[in-house]
């Protein structure tokens, strides 16, 4: 990287462009330009409901809760680990929430502070066998996951609507965004509008970039993923940055629980299956990498969008057996995969040629 | 920066397309007419619950078969995959495509008010199919079509008590289980109920209700874990043919025999639905004794009602398919249900291959 430093402005080609970026950086811009590719690209060639900012809208309310969780796993993959219990977790807050609140008359805030402690101690007890007792993660929370999944059945099977009314009232709270908005078949103006998860998720995403990019703790993550040897010959505790990682991604899916409970207004144990999937997919979309050490939040969230907007495009495209929508995912996560080796592969051999 | 400027023009050009967007829809009103005229097809959004049974399966492919250019729709289909979730999206997405015509096969029964207000503010009428939905205002979808599942859950209530009656066997003698449906869902409630009220009338031994989701698998596993808990099960009412053949797996995999005969030790299974030619070759090997119907092919009748919206007409706000009755045993021949007579269809081979005619 040092090397990079001394090339000259003036006359850079693509490669000079490509050397002056770091890794994450230069994922990130692949994603967000694949992104907006596909949207626009899906604006001109399909239309219909994607010329209206209220279908984007709808990708940001339907996926606010995998925002949150995907940020979380970007988080643990950053350094290194993994953490395949979100979707668990996710589905026994939103259970336990709903018990609480319908059966126990609960109020929304103690709800809100049941899904941080659920998120909290599912992120403590994994970090703490995944740091200090040195158990592979994706065992660990693979047994958090299978956990999650069968207190969510015990604390109740049936899957129900909440009727609590402070909740209901929570739930339909609308942001209007200004200045978008459509005309609607009957000659209505419709204003877009978001959900409240919506702005928690932007919020966590905001956040949690700063502190990535700005802090010590959020370099401390990039060193532990990158060379946990020399993040510890660096002075960094290697450990305790592995467990906060895991507290911050429990916390998260806590977060994601009750942003989910939140969309969906209901328990069920059959909530959120497949979300830890799509974390993992979303987070490899925005450029962070398995094996640690690059990442990027900002990266994530375009991610997921990237993979909810693939599937509007296939279900609009009249592809409409489920099957599709796997079958695209699965092509979209190879051609990422493909461009950012290939991407990286040509930056090593710019480097090396010119230092 | 370099990526810096590629996002922002990426970004500004969005922008730009959907502002375009807006008055382009707007002016979209005038030039109507002509759109129409290039394409008169009528634009179908169906949210379908699943594809959890075989009698899903018929359901959707006689929507697809309905729906077809030739016939003048343009059918959009949206798996919600056993997620109200997902059709509530799926529901979001065709008002924003702004569809003709919403359908929707609800998973559950609750929770619909909010999209189901979003499609009336936008001005889609919706008609649901199968399930209910429950909702406190009724105008916010415009009809509903499917069966009068309690209905079906009496008719094989009503069978098992007259096949009993007449085999002389006494009703304390009826030892019997519900592997139920998806819980909560329309089938699962009216048929448990159709069930339960019988056996409180007739004082059956109704041992256990679990649910099996309507899957193969699902019965499967249930109907093991109840063959260890209960020695003494004679009857099986599984709340679909699916749930059904995984019972039957499972008993005969327990080394006991299905049949009608329950005084000699044989386990009578009784199912609902009767779509597939499996289920039908069952009955005739008398492996499930009673079927009672339950028809999946809502795509005419759905269409019969899209006519009558686009002439102006309102067709009723709730209608129900007719429904029969299957069994090879000639026992029983004639249920009488609340003063009406349903007949049994007597299933014999000829009467298999005129069947599939039919279909």
């Amino acid at each position: 990287m040092a090397s990079s430093n001394r090339t000259p402005k003036a006359g850079g080609g693509f490669g000079d462009k490509l050397k002056n970026m770091t890794d994450t950086n230069l994922l990130l811009t692949i994603t967000i330009v694949v992104f907006f590719a596909m949207y626009i690209g899906a604006i001109v060639f399909q239309g219909k409901g994607f010329l209206k900012p209220q279908t984007f809208f709808n990708i940001l309310n339907a996926q606010a809760a995998l925002i949150i969780t995907a940020c979380g796993m970007s988080l643990v993959m950053i350094t290194g680990s993994i953490d395949i219990s979100v979707g668990g977790v996710v589905a026994l807050v939103s259970m336990c929430c709903a018990v609480y609140l319908d059966f126990h008359n609960g109020n929304v805030f103690m709800a809100v502070i049941i899904s941080l402690l659920i998120g909290l101690a599912f992120g403590a007890v994994q970090g703490f066998l995944v740091s200090y007792l040195e158990i592979q993660p994706f065992i660990v929370s693979l047994a958090g996951m299978f956990f999650a999944r069968g207190m969510t059945t015990i604390v109740n099977t049936n899957p129900f609507n909440v009727q609590n009314e402070a909740f209901v009232a929570l739930k339909e709270t609308r942001v209007i965004v200004p200045g978008f908005g459509s005309v609607n078949k009957l000659g209505k103006y419709v204003n877009a509008y978001v959900e409240l998860g919506v702005i928690v998720a932007l919020l966590i995403v905001v956040l949690l970039f700063f502190v990535l990019r700005w802090t010590k703790l959020g370099r401390g993550f990039y060193a532990v993923g990158g060379n946990s040897q020399s993040a510890l010959m660096l002075g960094i505790n290697v450990k305790r940055t592995k467990f906060l990682a895991h507290l911050i991604c429990g916390l998260l899916a806590g977060i994601g629980g009750f942003v989910y409970f939140m969309h969906v207004g209901s328990g069920s144990a059959s909530h959120a299956s497949g979300m830890e999937m799509n974390a993992i997919a979303s987070s490899i979309i925005g450029g962070t990498m398995l094996t640690g050490g690059v990442g990027n939040i900002i990266g994530t969230f375009f991610g997921v969008l990237s993979l909810s907007t693939i599937q509007n495009i296939v279900s609009s495209a009249g592809l409409d057996d489920a099957w599709w929508t796997g079958i695209t995912i699965a092509a979209m996560l190879c051609l990422f995969l493909v461009i950012q080796s290939v991407v990286m592969a040509r930056k090593k051999r710019t480097l090396k040629g010119k230092g | 920066m370099y990526f810096k400027r590629v996002i922002a023009t990426a970004i500004i050009l969005m922008l730009g397309i959907w502002f375009a967007g807006c008055t382009d829809s707007a002016a979209h009103e005038n030039e109507n007419p002509d759109v129409e005229a290039a394409s008169e097809r009528i634009t179908v959004g169906f949210s379908q619950l699943g594809a959890e049974s075989d009698w899903r399966s018929e359901n959707t492919e006689s929507m697809k078969a309905t729906f077809t250019e030739e016939n003048g729709y343009t059918l959009i289909f949206e798996d919600g995959q056993q997620k109200q979730a997902n059709q509530i999206r799926a529901i979001r997405m065709f008002i924003q495509q702004e569809v003709d015509y919403i359908v929707l096969a609800p998973v559950m029964e609750t929770g619909w008010e909010t999209v189901l207000q979003e499609a009336k503010d936008a001005g889609i009428p919706v008609i649901i199919v199968d399930r209910k939905v429950d909702v406190s205002d009724d105008s916010l979808f415009t009809c509903w079509i499917g069966s009068d599942f309690e209905l079906e859950g009496k008719k094989a209530a009503e069978w098992l008590n007259r096949y009993a009656t007449a085999k002389g066997i006494a009703p304390t003698d009826i030892h019997v289980v519900n592997i139920q449906g998806t819980k909560g869902s329309s089938p699962q409630i009216g048929r448990t109920k159709g069930l339960a009220d019988a056996a409180r009338a007739n004082g059956w031994d109704l041992m256990a209700e679990v649910p099996g989701d309507f899957t193969q698998a699902k019965g499967k596993e249930v109907m093991e874990s109840l063959l260890r808990q209960y020695a003494d099960i004679n009857v099986v009412y599984c709340e679909n043919d699916n749930e059904a053949f995984g019972a039957i797996e499972a008993i005969e995999a327990a080394g006991k025999k299905v049949g009608s005969d329950i005084t000699g030790g044989e386990i009578m299974v009784i199912s609902f639905d009767g779509v597939n030619r499996e289920a039908i070759r069952y009955t005739l090997e008398g492996k499930i004794t009673c079927i009672a119907e339950c028809n999946p092919l809502h795509g005419p009748r759905v269409k019969a009602m899209i006519e009558a919206l686009e002439t102006g007409g309102t067709p009723e706000k709730f209608s129900y398919v007719d429904e029969g009755i299957f069994s090879a045993d000639q026992t029983v021949d004639v249920l009488n249900i609340d003063g009406t007579d349903y007949e049994v269809t007597i299933l014999t081979e000829e009467s298999m291959s005129g069947d599939d005619k039919n279909r």
